[in-house]
């Protein structure tokens, strides 16, 4: 059953995320594929994350596709005009890619290669509205299409906020994401069951499904850093602790990320799990959790 | 000198919706040169409104729009006119639109449009930037120009990136986002940030390729 069927028959969604590499050896994204088959729902490929230049998330899709896992296009602004947003999106289809996650993208200035010229021709609310464009048989200028394309579109929210401009910012951007045709969201990492509930509860009217975000914790340095560096994130001193104190780290990671997901089951549609090279372990987490 | 000019007339009465005292700024800067916001401009300007059922509380063109200090003193000899209106129309570029958002605490519509001089770019010793982009974006984002506020020039809101009201790029740099919506909602205007921003027309601010030949092909052409 497709991702968008599951979601739309309101059944619990499990997606994890695949991230290419840096090179040619595909080896690692068939070998993950096999060992997600079956295991989840679909699986994102990222489009070049934290601006790092890797395999492109087009061609992964298509290998994830061909070991019969069901593909997430996951799609930025940052290195693509809209000739090029529009022409991937084509080309995407044509493969047989029917999700696509549409995001800013990280700044360049972040990555490996920070002379790069940013691009941000269109931002994440606009290409959604292009992509319904295409699904409507035109391009984003009027253009009838030869064939249109038939996409599920989806788009990303933190729901965790430090400051209240931030809090209201992602919610407003929310709402105008669904307005230009966002029909599922994905999450940042969440760590915080507690907090990730209040925003599930201002969100409700919304009505659309939300897959929370859950990035297993490998270590306390791990945790402290993403706690120092990425948006968004906030990992409770009492589970830092617990990675601290753990005699087998991963096992503990493990048990953490098995927790939250049995209690985000509850409150929402479905998780996202960005294993960041822990891909291996996401079938354990899922026994762990019950799934 | 930054170059302007003014916008649609349907554009400027369709951010007045609703609204009935306005005051009007021109500018005897670069505004006048560019016949976009001098005194004839805003006279010119004040007949329209008036002809449009609008009442205009008063009218004024100072010197220079973009420095903040000039058009506070010399706005307070008109506090009473300014206080009566609605909002303040402001005819002049990007960057004395931001300024007069800066100082007065009344929602600014920009009535101009700063355009793209070939490649140059003027340049301002205060905070307010203009990219020339030709298509003014201030009446969405109070007054700051999200295109030189935020790090990847996003118009339809943040991305996910700030930390603690700073840009992931620069932890002391302010989120720009973060600083439309305080000024947003300061002039309670917060249902802007809904509006969807369609794509911008980028061609409008790239340099003209006829101004990026070069010595070489220009002197081929003199035959």
């Amino acid at each position: 059953m497709s991702l968008k069927s599951r979601l739309e028959e309101g059944k619990f969604v499990i997606t994890a995320e695949v991230g290419p590499l840096k090179g040619t050896d595909t080896s690692e994204i068939e070998e993950i594929a096999e060992l997600l088959r079956g295991m989840v729902d679909a699986a994102n490929a990222t489009d070049q994350q934290s601006s790092v230049m890797r395999l492109g998330s087009l061609a992964t899709c298509r290998l994830l596709k061909e070991k019969g896992l069901e593909p997430v296009l996951q799609m930025t602004c940052r290195d693509r005009n809209r000739l090029a947003l529009q022409s991937d999106l084509l080309s995407a289809y044509v493969l047989g890619i029917e999700n696509v996650l549409a995001l800013t993208g990280d700044l360049p200035a972040l990555g490996d290669q920070p002379q790069a010229k940013p691009v941000y021709d269109l931002d994440s609310v606009q290409l959604l509205w292009v992509i319904n464009r295409l699904n409507e048989g035109y391009d984003m200028v009027g253009n009838e299409l030869q064939g249109k394309t038939n996409f599920f579109p989806g788009a990303v929210v933190t729901p965790e906020a430090d400051t209240e401009a931030k809090r209201e910012l992602q919610l407003i951007k929310m709402e105008k994401k669904i307005a230009t045709g966002a029909r599922f969201f994905q999450t940042q990492a969440v760590y915080n069951v507690d907090s990730f509930a209040k925003f599930m509860k201002r969100v409700e009217g919304f009505n659309i499904p939300i897959l929370a975000g859950v990035i297993p914790l490998k270590s306390a340095g791990m945790a402290r850093f993403m706690n120092k560096n990425v948006a968004g994130v906030f990992v409770p001193e009492e589970l830092i602790d617990q990675m601290a104190k753990a005699e087998d780290k991963a096992q503990m990671g493990i048990e953490i990320a098995a927790n939250l997901i049995k209690e985000l089951k509850d409150i929402c549609h479905g998780v996202h799990i960005m294993a960041i090279g822990w891909e291996r372990k996401v079938p354990a987490i899922l026994d762990a959790a019950g799934l | 000198m930054i170059v302007s000019q003014q916008k649609p007339w349907e554009e400027i009465l369709g951010y007045l919706d609703g609204e009935d005292g306005i005051f009007i700024l021109g500018c005897n800067g670069c505004a006048q040169a560019s016949g976009s916001g001098g005194p004839t401009q805003v006279a010119e300007m004040q007949q329209k409104l008036e002809g449009a059922g609008k009442e205009v509380t008063g009218t004024m063109v100072i010197d220079f729009l973009c420095q903040k200090a000039l058009v506070k003193s010399r706005l307070r000899a008109r506090t009473e006119q300014v206080a009566a209106a609605d909002s303040i129309l402001v005819m002049t570029c990007g960057l004395g639109v931001q300024a007069v958002a800066a100082s007065v605490n009344k929602v600014c519509h920009p009535s101009c449009d700063t355009v793209n001089m070939g490649g140059s770019r003027g340049e301002w010793p205060s905070d307010e930037r203009c990219m020339e982009c030709g298509e003014c974006l201030l009446e969405y984002t109070g007054g700051i120009c999200p295109l030189t506020a935020c790090t990847k020039s996003l118009t339809n809101g943040a991305c996910g990136g700030a930390r603690e009201g700073k840009c992931e790029l620069d932890p002391e740099k302010d989120c720009g986002w973060e600083l439309i919506y305080q000024r947003l909602k300061q002039k309670d205007q917060l249902g802007q940030l809904r509006k969807f921003i369609p794509p911008k027309s980028w061609d409008k601010m790239m340099p003209n390729p006829k101004t990026m030949s070069t010595a070489l092909w220009a002197l081929e052409k003199t035959g």
